[in-house]
């Protein structure tokens, strides 16, 4: 039941009205105040005019992902009112527009409407129709401090440093906040029962997205050379990245830039690019979503077999083909793991939340220049592109890239010799040279057959070694990826496994299930391929619920393939509506499916 | 059985160029084409360029995508880096490695199919970025590995060797590349290395774009009676427009004694380049002149050659993106590792 502190408040209102601001200025607010809080934005693939909706889940207890209520649903949007007044959980309320009539054959006896003239108050006060309608979005944002007990200081604060360069902007904003604040209050008793109470809980932590993470990962990683096609939901990765590069890159004296951003003319150039970059020794990468995946997969194939180096983010959206553009899914699992022709297999990251889409970069800089091969980082819409309060992340600087076996011109000066595809210390590894570096390390990269020497073939012996050393790599990469991690207490039978943006949920629905005497062991993945503690988790339980938002449960298919787990064990629970996972949701499901398997 | 090795031969009393190295050492594998194609003769010339350049072959990244164009980079520079990628795409692995290491040359070997069908995207993007990279189309009109397919430089009326006539429109890279805003603009022909050995150094040592679209006839499926692209039709209509004399930064600059009035153009490197009209006043640093004498000649049926176009003023990609005189990929982790502290700081505003 929604309390203090822990209550879900969703705005609905029209794209392109500036509500983005006051909603992001909303959250902030409660961040501010200590109070652990998640924004979570659906929007459409549009620029202007229709819905959309930002929910804001306030929880005492910390947990992020969507709970699946809408404890205060303020509807800005007369287009989608019924919806909306629909949507509210039993017991909620409705703060709506009044300065139109409402319908009232959409009463509902269940929900306390709470009504307020935005639009006419802000026509009253304000010039312009384009003021008129920004203002209004930050009049709700002043109502609701007064029904919610926002603290107005921290709102000043926050506008303040919105417009640190634009005084004035701070007074007009104000101005809106404090007619939606004295409105409510002389109206309504305020505050209402599901209210704010200033916490400590936020103190260590940011509010910051997966793509900025991941591009700021990307600058202290090393990367030197972006190349990229627009796509959302992974374009502010880029933006990010150039972005922090401007700040820290470019060289005080000169002008001079220590990197370089390739906007390419489609993603199977993007992908050609961070390839022609690593082959010549730069760290490089690429952020797309699941159609420039698609459109790399040529490319993706050749850098397995010629063992070159390459970062992919994927910011995974909903497929397939176009697909919803702005909603979340994990759906690229398989695409990813085994993307183009031949027998071709990729390790993947999978990080869950903005403070690993930092961490786990580097991370994966350094196994595509020590396996040599394409690397991907998958996320998605969710983590990319909402707001996450993540603990502070921090840099270790005794941090060293680790740029695997390259033998340089120092190298073959003191009379190193290049055995480019030869597994010359036994973890199915060669080493590789840069051009322009040495005569003697010169060598043919070419995606035809190639023997050890990187000669082309097509000896059919030869052929087979290379196949066989290059499944050696990968025998070593379950080694060197991130291993699970896990959240277990003896004697359960039955386990999770979930990866990425899942573990919110996950999480919260353990702690459910767990005060109903339900104990479930958890094992959240980092990577494929898999090692051997997967194996053995899977071994432990006798049933395991693999939780991922797609519809044929390819995380599912991957235990299948790539473990010795028998699929019997392996209990699909699916979520895939392009929502994010909510706990509610999820923790029916996993009932469902203990109801299920105990009547097998 | 697929890579043939050459055979080692003692050339010793060869001589040296400037930083010591023999013909022989620009040479790479032995060539798998058949015998009498054009591309032997560009790759012999690429040879014969590279020598009298004076560059260390490790200093040169050769690249190429896929057909029988593309396999020529590994039959010339055998101790420089190359790369055979795939089909069409060249241009995205030179525009990668050419932003990581903006200190080497960049030559990228392509065909007709590989430029002009799957790879125009890329082929256009190229030049739209002002790459610093010479890139060579060895143009036959023909898909050869896939054994006689008309490529979209076939002419209209040219006949495959089993008869058929081509009826779509030509696609003439020379045309599209001065259209697009390429920077150094030449055709040539394989049969006429005393025009095609200048023009490769010119465009090595120009600071951008450098095409050379040479005719490179298919003896095996596009040399008969009825082709355009035949030895003995490129030979009948080919047509001089210009005259190169590439000048190396060493050489005294002298006037040739041919006659006629030269342009002088100084390269970024230091080198020079004399430019003499052959016919019609001819002036290549003329874009709309260029792209008028070449369509109007072509329709015609004459294959126009010569350094066509040239633009030394165009800023290349790095000039545009600012990147750092250092080769990116050499750049310490210290110059780019923004430290703990600068997290802190940036951290700071996510409250």
């Amino acid at each position: 039941m929604p309390d203090i502190n822990d209550f879900v408040l969703k705005v609905a209102t029209v794209n392109g009205t500036g509500s983005a601001s006051a909603n992001t200025l909303l959250m902030k607010s409660i961040f501010r105040m200590g109070i652990p809080v998640v924004g979570k934005n659906f929007f459409p693939s549009n620029i202007q005019g229709l819905p959309t909706w930002y929910e804001i889940r306030v929880s005492r207890e910390g947990y992020l992902c969507r709970s699946g209520r809408v404890d205060v649903m303020v509807a800005m949007n007369a287009e989608t009112y019924a919806q909306d007044l629909a949507e509210v959980s039993p017991g909620g309320y409705l703060i709506y527009d009044a300065t139109w009539p409402r319908s009232r054959e959409l009463n509902r006896d269940d929900v306390t409407v709470i009504g307020i003239p935005f639009a006419q108050m802000c026509n009253e006060a304000f010039d312009t129709a384009r003021v008129r309608i920004l203002m209004k979005n930050i009049a709700y944002v002043g109502a609701l401090a007064a029904l919610l007990e926002i603290d107005l200081e921290v709102i000043r604060t926050l506008l303040a440093e919105t417009f640190a360069s634009k005084p004035k902007l701070v007074d007009g904003n104000m101005q809106a906040v404090r007619m939606g604040y004295d409105y409510a209050k002389e109206a309504f008793t305020c505050p209402l029962p599901l209210r704010l109470e200033p916490m400590d809980r936020t103190d260590g932590h940011v509010m910051i997205d997966g793509n900025t993470a991941a591009g700021l990962g990307c600058v202290y990683a090393g990367a030197t050379v972006g190349a990229w096609y627009p796509i959302t939901p992974s374009t502010s990765l880029m933006d990010a990245y150039k972005s922090f590069s401007a700040q820290l890159r470019v060289n005080p004296d000169t002008g001079e830039h220590n990197y370089c951003i390739v906007q390419a003319e489609d993603e199977l150039a993007a992908a050609g690019m961070v390839l022609g970059a690593n082959w010549m020794g730069a760290r490089a990468f690429t952020p797309t979503s699941g159609p420039g995946i698609s459109l790399m997969s040529e490319w993706i194939g050749f850098g397995y077999f010629t063992e070159i180096p390459a970062v992919l983010f994927d910011v995974q959206r909903v497929g397939p083909s176009t697909g919803m553009p702005t909603r979340t899914q994990q759906c690229d699992l398989s695409l990813c793991a085994y993307a183009s022709h031949g027998d071709t297999k990729h390790p993947c990251l999978y990080p869950a939340d903005p403070k690993e889409c930092f961490e786990l970069t580097p991370i994966a800089f350094d196994l595509a220049e020590r396996l040599q091969t394409p690397v991907f980082v998958l996320t998605d819409l969710d983590i990319g592109m909402n707001d996450w309060m993540v603990p502070a992340f921090a840099w270790d600087d005794g941090y060293e890239p680790d740029r695997g076996k390259v033998l340089r011109a120092a190298d073959f000066e003191k009379g190193a010799t290049l055995h480019r595809y030869e597994d010359v210390d036994g973890d199915g590894i060669p080493w590789r040279s840069l051009p322009g570096d040495h005569a003697a390390g010169a060598f043919f990269t070419r995606g035809s057959g190639h023997d050890a020497k990187a000669r082309y073939t097509e000896d059919a012996d030869e052929y087979e070694a290379l196949m066989e050393r290059l499944a050696k790599k990968w025998e070593t990469a379950k080694d060197l990826v991130p291993g699970p991690v896990f959240d277990e207490a003896p004697n359960r039978e039955f386990a999770i496994v979930a990866i990425g943006s899942s573990d919110g949920a996950v999480r919260e629905a353990l702690d459910r299930l767990s005060g109903d005497g339900i104990g479930l062991n958890y094992m959240r993945l980092r990577a494929f391929p898999f090692n051997a503690e997967v194996d053995a988790f899977l071994a432990r339980h006798e049933r395991i619920f693999v939780v991922e938002q797609n519809r044929d449960a390819q995380l599912r298919t991957l235990l299948v393939n790539e473990t010795s787990c028998p699929k019997e064990k392996l209990i699909p629970v699916r979520h895939y509506n392009g929502m994010p996972i909510d706990s509610d949701g999820l923790v029916a499901a996993v009932r469902d499916a203990l109801v299920e398997v105990a009547a097998a | 059985m697929s890579f043939i090795r050459k055979p080692s031969v003692n050339h010793s009393q060869a001589p040296t160029n400037r930083v010591g190295l023999r013909r022989r050492d620009y040479e790479g594998g032995m060539s798998t084409l058949c015998a009498g194609c054009g591309h032997d003769s560009i790759t012999a010339a690429f040879v014969q360029a590279f020598w009298e350049l004076n560059v260390e072959p490790h200093r040169v990244a050769k690249m190429s995508g896929i057909g029988c164009s593309s396999k020529t980079p590994a039959y010339f520079l055998s101790q420089a880096h190359g790369i055979n990628t795939v089909h069409g795409r060249m241009p995205s692995i030179a525009t990668g490695a050419g932003a990581a290491n903006r200190d080497m040359y960049f030559v990228g070997v392509s065909g007709d199919g590989d430029s002009l069908s799957i790879g125009l995207g890329q082929f256009a993007h190229a030049i739209r970025r002002n790459l610093d990279m010479l890139y060579v189309i060895e143009n036959n009109g023909v898909y050869g590995l896939t054994k006689g397919q008309f490529s979209a430089s076939a002419d209209i009326g040219s006949k495959s060797k089993r008869g058929e006539a081509n009826q779509q429109r030509p696609i003439d890279p020379v045309a599209l590349g001065i259209n697009l805003g390429a920077t150094f603009v030449a055709r040539s022909f394989s049969g006429d290395k005393a025009q095609l050995v200048p023009l490769i150094k010119a465009g090595l040592s120009h600071r951008g774009f450098s095409l050379i679209d040479v005719m490179s006839p298919c003896v095996t499926f596009n040399d008969h009676e009825d082709s355009t692209k035949s030895y003995a039709y490129t030979r009948q209509f080919y047509h001089p427009a210009i005259h190169t004399d590439f000048i190396p930064a060493y050489d005294p600059i002298e006037a040739d004694g041919g006659g006629g009035e030269a342009i002088r153009v100084d390269l970024h490197d230091g080198t020079h380049l004399m430019l003499k009209a052959v016919s019609d006043d001819y002036d290549p640093t003329d874009r709309g002149g260029a792209f008028r004498y070449v369509t109007e000649h072509r329709s015609r049926g004459q294959v126009v050659t010569g350094l066509l176009y040239l633009n030394e003023e165009k800023e290349d990609m790095h000039a545009q993106n600012r990147t750092s005189q250092r080769p990116l990929r050499d750049l310490g982790y210290d110059k780019l590792n923004p430290g703990s502290e600068a997290l802190g700081k940036i951290l700071s505003r996510y409250r």
